[in-house]
Parts: structure tokens; sequence; C-alpha cells
């Protein structure tokens, strides 16, 4: 994993791409990406390892990561892969902090990692930049949700 | 001259049964079946069911002697003249594997035989133009019908003592029959009397009647055939209430009452076994031991069966309610999208022979009352599978 | 209305369940001239008769392409034909894809499953008129990387570079790199114009549920959106009834239909 040092402003213009921060103030944008930095990641790279601390969390800046989890006698079993504009990792949200899965990169790609420990921060200490930034994480994670439970259906297995 | 109207008596009516059979028609009519009136061949008045008349009731049937004898003083057994026209089991062609390498199909041919059916009541007459419109009315149209239809000779008789479970004259389609028939007959039974009014409606009923021993029928004659008909006119057993059913049934696509009447209904199909107007058929491929020949046969089929919507492993109709529904609007309301006419003619008997007494009048009804008390305020529950 | 019995001149394997069956017209046969979207009722002799869509435009010799997956008794019996052997078809029949109102639009073809199989000829017909749309877009998704069809297609298909192509799995396995998930996720992230873009789509009706949600989520009319519907077609032509929607016969009024118009239907269960 390769950590490119680059000027802040370039990550705000960064995270103003993608959707997902559409409509946060710019005081509070500049907080949330004061911390944050890039990352560059090869294919088969390993992003994110289950069960490890969850210090930080990312955006998907270009390129896919796998999410995966290991399943004795199956290897390595891809549950969903995420693109351009999604975030990767919610673990920092919730106790107790540790990975649930593994992230890994399919294509080369480009995110910006968030510290968890200054974005908690962050949240706790100013609630509204806090609640503006959950309440746009929040629709991605119950889409994601949404799409599990419709692969969960399994349909295109015919239904006896 | 023939006059448009004479009499006959029953020695009339043998007469004419003789001359459509002599004119090559194979002659269809009420008979007397086990325990209900049946529709097959007549030969003579003999055949029909005199003097007997059918008792019917939601889910109940009975044939009574009457105290006369009336040559039609039933109304309608479980059979309707589509089973002539559009037959519950037809084989459409077969194929055999030849000598070379191709397959030869040899369709079915034809009748050779027209049919004339005797004692068609008047909503049996919409009922074939319904289906008429049905099969043939569309870019392909289903030849055996056209031909058999086209060339069917029909002998009306309207109604003057309407059924328990009649509500033609709702459905506007009796108890007078309109012009789709060759002769239309009026049963006059009194103390004194008994005598057939005969009114032609086609040249080919012209050409028949000018042969039949025959009285000409007087104005009063006529009065008493349309006095008769006005009075059946208003006591018919049942009424359904058309207004605007075509948006109400669409609006009420969820309603409990689909719920209700699927406690009722035992999905038997019996409703569509004895419909005049049902047309849903499938078809069945099959072959010989020898795997040589092979055919294809259309039989009626009933979207009450589990089967009717299966596709690839699976139903989309897997509830009795569904079924309810799928049938009920499709006869009263996306009947008149698809082919401009209600699916219904009034003619009672899906409510005679269901087996528990579902009556579809009471059906409208019910949705009707719900829509009304449903309109005023919404509850979260209440609503069951 | 009998058969025609055309000769299976090529089969394609394309997964464990699904062929692609390539069929010769008889000597002097009527031509059939299917329209991207149609189906036609394949017979196999004694067994029954299925309605299978119609997988390329029609070829200058009249040949048919159908691609097939075996579900029941007559699929099962048509995925095991050999070259050689004859198939009776009946057709075309249905309404297609409105393929001539997409001139000057952006295109997002999203399928899942089997669904690929009747738009293969409107992305045929999306290549060979490529100047004429805007962007173009196939979104398309599988249960596993053994079950996508055509794949030597998708990918000439993606190396031309003249539509973007897009695929996921429901389900990986350990030498996949492509994507997993729902193909309803590849809406998001698709490129299209939502106010000049015209969305056909064909796969099980919950994933046309999904998609159209993902689509109006993205801005679109669904006035813009085309979807191929499935029921039981028996007869083909009108009345047997078994294909009934709602007022619709789905074998003369569908089975594609845009969407606005079934849309009272659709949310309507068991229908």
């Amino acid at each position: 994993m390769t950590q490119i040092p680059t000027s802040k402003p370039s990550i705000v213009d960064t995270l103003r791409k993608h959707q997902v921060f559409e409509g946060i103030s710019p005081d509070c944008l500049e907080a949330f990406a004061a911390t944050a930095h890039h990352v560059s990641l090869q294919p088969r790279e390993v992003l994110i390892q289950e069960g490890a601390p969850a210090e930080e969390f990312l955006l998907i800046d270009s390129g896919r990561i796998a999410i995966e989890i290991f399943v004795q006698g199956r290897g390595h079993v891809s549950i969903e892969t995420l693109g351009p504009g999604e975030l990767v990792g919610w673990s920092w949200l919730v106790e107790p902090h540790r990975w649930h899965f593994d992230a890994i990169a399919v294509t080369p790609s480009d995110l910006i990692a968030f510290p968890a420990a200054a974005a908690r921060e962050l949240l706790a200490s100013n609630h509204e930049c806090g609640y503006g930034l959950l309440s746009r994480f929040l629709p991605q994670i119950v889409q994601r949700l949404r799409a599990t439970r419709m692969q969960l259906l399994d349909f295109y297995t015919l239904e006896q | 001259m023939t006059p448009t109207r004479v009499l006959i008596d029953r020695s009339g009516l043998d007469a004419l049964i003789a001359t459509l059979a002599a004119q090559g028609y194979r002659v269809l009519g009420p008979t007397l079946g086990r325990d209900a009136i049946v529709l097959g061949d007549v030969a003579g008045t003999d055949d029909l069911p005199v003097g007997w008349t059918d008792e019917q009731e939601a889910g109940h049937y009975r044939l009574r002697r009457r105290d006369d004898a009336a040559l039609f003083g039933y109304v309608l057994g479980p059979h309707s003249f589509k089973r002539f026209l559009y037959p519950p089991r037809q084989r459409l062609w077969s194929v055999s594997r030849g000598s070379g390498p191709d397959l030869e199909v040899r369709a079915e041919p034809h009748d050779d035989r027209p049919l004339a059916f005797l004692g068609v009541r008047p909503c049996e007459i919409a009922a074939m133009r319904i289906q008429e419109r049905v099969l043939t009315g569309g870019e392909f149209p289903d030849p055996s019908y056209a031909d058999r239809y086209g060339r069917a000779f029909v002998v009306a008789v309207q109604c003057t003592e309407p059924g328990g479970t009649c509500f033609c004259a709702s459905m506007r389609t009796g108890p007078r029959a309109g012009t789709d028939c060759d002769l239309a007959l009026t049963e006059l039974l009194g103390p004194d009397r008994h005598d057939l009014l005969v009114e032609v409606r086609t040249p080919r009923g012209e050409q028949i009647v000018a042969g039949l021993p025959a009285r000409e029928a007087t104005d009063a004659d006529v009065a008493t055939a349309n006095e008769a008909l006005a009075r059946a006119e208003a006591s018919m057993g049942r009424s359904l209430d058309t207004e605007g059913i075509v948006e109400l049934l669409e609006r009420n696509i969820e309603s409990p009452a689909w719920g209700k009447v699927a406690d009722r209904c035992l999905a038997c199909a019996n409703c569509t076994s004895v419909c005049p107007t049902c047309f849903c058929t499938t078809v069945e491929d099959t072959t010989d031991l020898t795997g040589q020949h092979a055919e294809r046969w259309r039989r009626w089929d009933s979207c009450f069966n589990r089967d009717f919507s299966f596709i690839a492993g699976s139903l989309i109709r897997h509830s009795t309610r569904s079924r309810y529904r799928q049938w009920m609007t499709h006869k009263l309301s996306a009947w008149h999208r698809q082919f401009g006419t209600s699916g219904c003619v009034g003619c009672g008997r899906c409510i005679t022979w269901c087996p528990v007494g579902i009556d579809i009048t009471h059906e409208v009804d019910s949705i009707r009352n719900h829509e009304r008390s449903a309109s005023t305020f919404h509850t979260v529950g209440g609503r069951y599978r | 209305m009998s058969p025609v019995w055309y000769r299976v001149h090529r089969v394609r394997r394309e997964t464990h369940d699904v062929v692609t069956l390539e069929l010769t017209p008889p000597e002097g046969a009527p031509p059939c001239s299917p329209e991207p979207g149609q189906f036609n009722m394949l017979y196999v002799f004694g067994t029954g008769e299925v309605p299978i869509s119609i997988s390329s435009l029609p070829s200058d010799r009249g040949e048919l392409v159908h691609t097939v997956r075996g579900v029941g008794a007559v699929t099962n019996k048509l995925i095991a034909l050999q070259r050689g052997d004859v198939v009776g078809v009946r057709g075309p029949f249905g309404r297609p894809w409105p393929v001539g109102e997409l001139r000057g639009r952006d295109v997002v073809v999203v399928t899942g499953g089997i669904g690929l199989a009747p738009l293969r000829p409107v992305l045929q017909h999306l290549l060979a008129h490529r100047k004429t749309f805007g962007h173009v877009s196939l979104l398309y998704g599988a249960r596993t990387p053994y079950d996508l069809l055509y794949r030597n297609e998708l990918l000439a298909w993606r190396d031309s570079r003249e539509i973007d192509v897009e695929w996921t799995v429901d389900r990986s396995s350990g030498v996949w790199n492509g994507n997993v998930g729902v193909v309803t996720r590849l809406i998001s992230r698709a490129t299209f114009d939502p106010e000049r873009v015209t969305a056909f789509v064909c796969g099980p009706e919950i994933m046309i549920k999904y998609a159209i949600e993902a689509l109006r989520n993205r801005g679109m009319a669904t006035s813009n959106c085309y979807v191929s519907m499935e029921r039981n077609m028996k007869c083909a032509v009108g009345f047997c009834g078994h294909c009934q929607y709602g007022p619709t016969f789905m074998c003369k009024d569908g089975p594609v239909f845009r969407f606005d118009h079934i849309e009272p239907l659709f949310q309507i269960r068991e229908l």
C-alpha cells in the first residue's frame, strides 16, 4: 500500500467528485479531509484484514475493491465488489472497532483513507457535521443491505 | 311472401327439426340427462325434456315435473353450446415421422356436417357472439370456430320464465333474442293453447320456415309474447349492478373482499366449466408407443387450476384469492378492455353449479360495499394473507 | 397454426444448462424475419411446445438463433438436440423492443440470467448502427461466473470500446476478478444522461423491479424504460388465456412493454 503525500485541497476536490459528500458544508468537509490521505493499491493487495482493529475507513476514487471472507474449505469468497464513490468499512463506527471482513483490491485502485479516531472525534464534537456525514453514509449502508438481501434471494435459480 | 312471424305447434317444431336434418344439419338441443338437462342430438320433440323444469339457486339444481307439457319449460343446464363450437377436447393436428427425413403435418379437417342449435337461450346467443369475437376477431383467427359458427343454424327460444340464478336483463343479453339467430321462438302456453311464435331473423331462417305447417301470427299473439317477455324481464332471479364495473374492479384489485370469497372458493373450476364464454385452453402434445406419431390436442383449461399460471418452475398465482380475482376481474372488467364487451352474459350457471354457492352478483356488491366502507379511513393491520 | 420444421444446424453450449441453437429453415419456407424481442414457439416432437425468445437479428438465409435454458420437459429436450435434429417453429410473435426509437439517445441495457438472450439482437443492432446512438451500456448479471452467456461476445463487445460492458455475478469463485453483487448495483455507476437515455430491462421479475427503482434513482422517467415480461404462453395467438397480465395478453400486447404502461399492474402480487 502506497501512501502518497498530497496537499489537502486536492483531497477535498476528490471528495467533492463523489455523490456521497454532496451537500456537505465546506467547513465540515475541510475538517473531515484534514486527516485524510490518498492510498493506491495494486491488484490482490490487501486493504483490510478480518479481525484487525478498524483504524480507518476509505472512499474509492477509482478501481474495484472486493469484500471477502475466508471460508475453511472454500478459500476466499468474494461477497461483493465496490467501485468508485463507495465507502469501504463500517466497523470504525461500531464497537469493538474491528474488521469483520477482508477487503482486497481487484484492479489498480485509488482511495482516500480517513483515520477512524479523528473521524469519530469529529462526529462526537460537531453534531451538525456528524449528522450531515452519517445521513449521507447511511443510504449507502442501506443500499448495500438491500443488495445483499437480493443476493440472498438467488433469483436466477428457479423456485421449486 | 312468407310473413316474418308465424305460429307453429309441436308438430310444426317436429317439422322444423326434420327439415334441418334433411338439409344436412346435425340438430342439437336440450335433452333429459341423468338429473340434469344436457345438450344432445335431437331428432324430434320427443327428445326434448317435455314437461320438465329446472329449479335453480346458488349451489342448487333440481329437475322437477311441470304440470303441463311445455317444450321449453326450463332454462339452462350445465352444458352450453360452447361444447360444440369450441369442443372440450379437440385435435389440432397430427404429425408422423415418414420414411424420409421429413415430418408430415396433417391439419385437422373441418367437420362435414353443419350444426343446427335448437332451443338456444338469448344469453347463449350473446355468448356465441362473444366467443366469436375472442376466437376469430384477432390477428390469428381460430379456423375451426369460424367454420363451425359460420355455418351453424341457430333457433333461439326467448325466455318467458327466468330461472332462479338468471340475470340476463342486467347484462342486456335477454330475455329477448336479438338478430344473431336465424329463428326466434316464444312458447305461448295457456289453458287453451300451446303454440310457438316463430320470428324470422335471417333469409336462411325464412327459407326453412316457408316449408313448415304454420299459421299466420296475429297482433294479439305477438302482444301475448311481448307481455310474457316483459314479465320475464321484471322477474329475474338475480341482478348484477354493472355501473362503472370496469373501473370498479380495476380500483379494487386489492380489496379485502377477494380474501373473503377465497375462504369459501374451492378452486374447483366448476364455474369456468359451465361458463358459456370462458375460452381458456391448454395444449397437450402426445406420442404413441412407437414414437413415430405425435398429436396436438387442445382442451379446456381453467384459471382456477393450479398449473394454469405455471412458468419456468414456479406458479404466478399461488393463492385461491388471486385465482378467483383473475377469473372475475377478467370476466367483468378486463374483457371490456380486451374485446369491447363484458365476458358475462348473465346465464347464472356459475352461481348454480358452484358447490359452495358463491354468487358473482353478490361478490360485485361485496366489492362495492368494501370500497364504500374503506374509503373513509385507513388503518395499519387488518390485512391477512 | 401448425409448425414449420427447422433443422438444427449448430449447437453451442453456453453453460451447464443453457445452449444456443442455430436453426435452418426448410427449403421454400416462408421467411421468418423476427424483430428484436419477439419470440417463437419451439416444438419438440411429441413432447411439447415452449415460447423461446429470438436471440439474433434475422440472417439473409432465414436462420434462427435461440438460446434455451433447460428448466422443464420441453426445454431439457431442446438443450439436448444435436446437429441435424428437427424442431417445429411457429412465429414470430409478440411486440419487439422499440429499437427504432433509440436514434440519438443514450441506451442502457440491464439484464440478468437468461434475460440477455432476447437482448442480444438489440446489442447487435446497436453495434451495427453505432453512430446513430449516444452512449450505450450493457449491464449484465448472472448467478455465478459459470452462468455467463455469450462469453466471447461479451469480451468482444467490451474490447471494441463501442459500448460500455459491465457484468457481475451474485456468487463468485476463487479465480473471479470481476464484479460481485446484484446487477442493479451496476446501475448507479453506469454512464448515461438520465434526460436522454432509454433503458431496456429483461430478467426475473424481481430483478426488473429493483432495476426500475435504481433507474428511477438515477433520475430516469419510467416512460423511457422498457421491460420484457414473462407469463405462461401456450397458444401465442391470443386466445388460450394463459398469458394474461391484467387486461393484457403477454403474447400479443407484450412481451415488451413500456414500463409506465404496466406500472399499476406490476405492483400487484400474483397477477
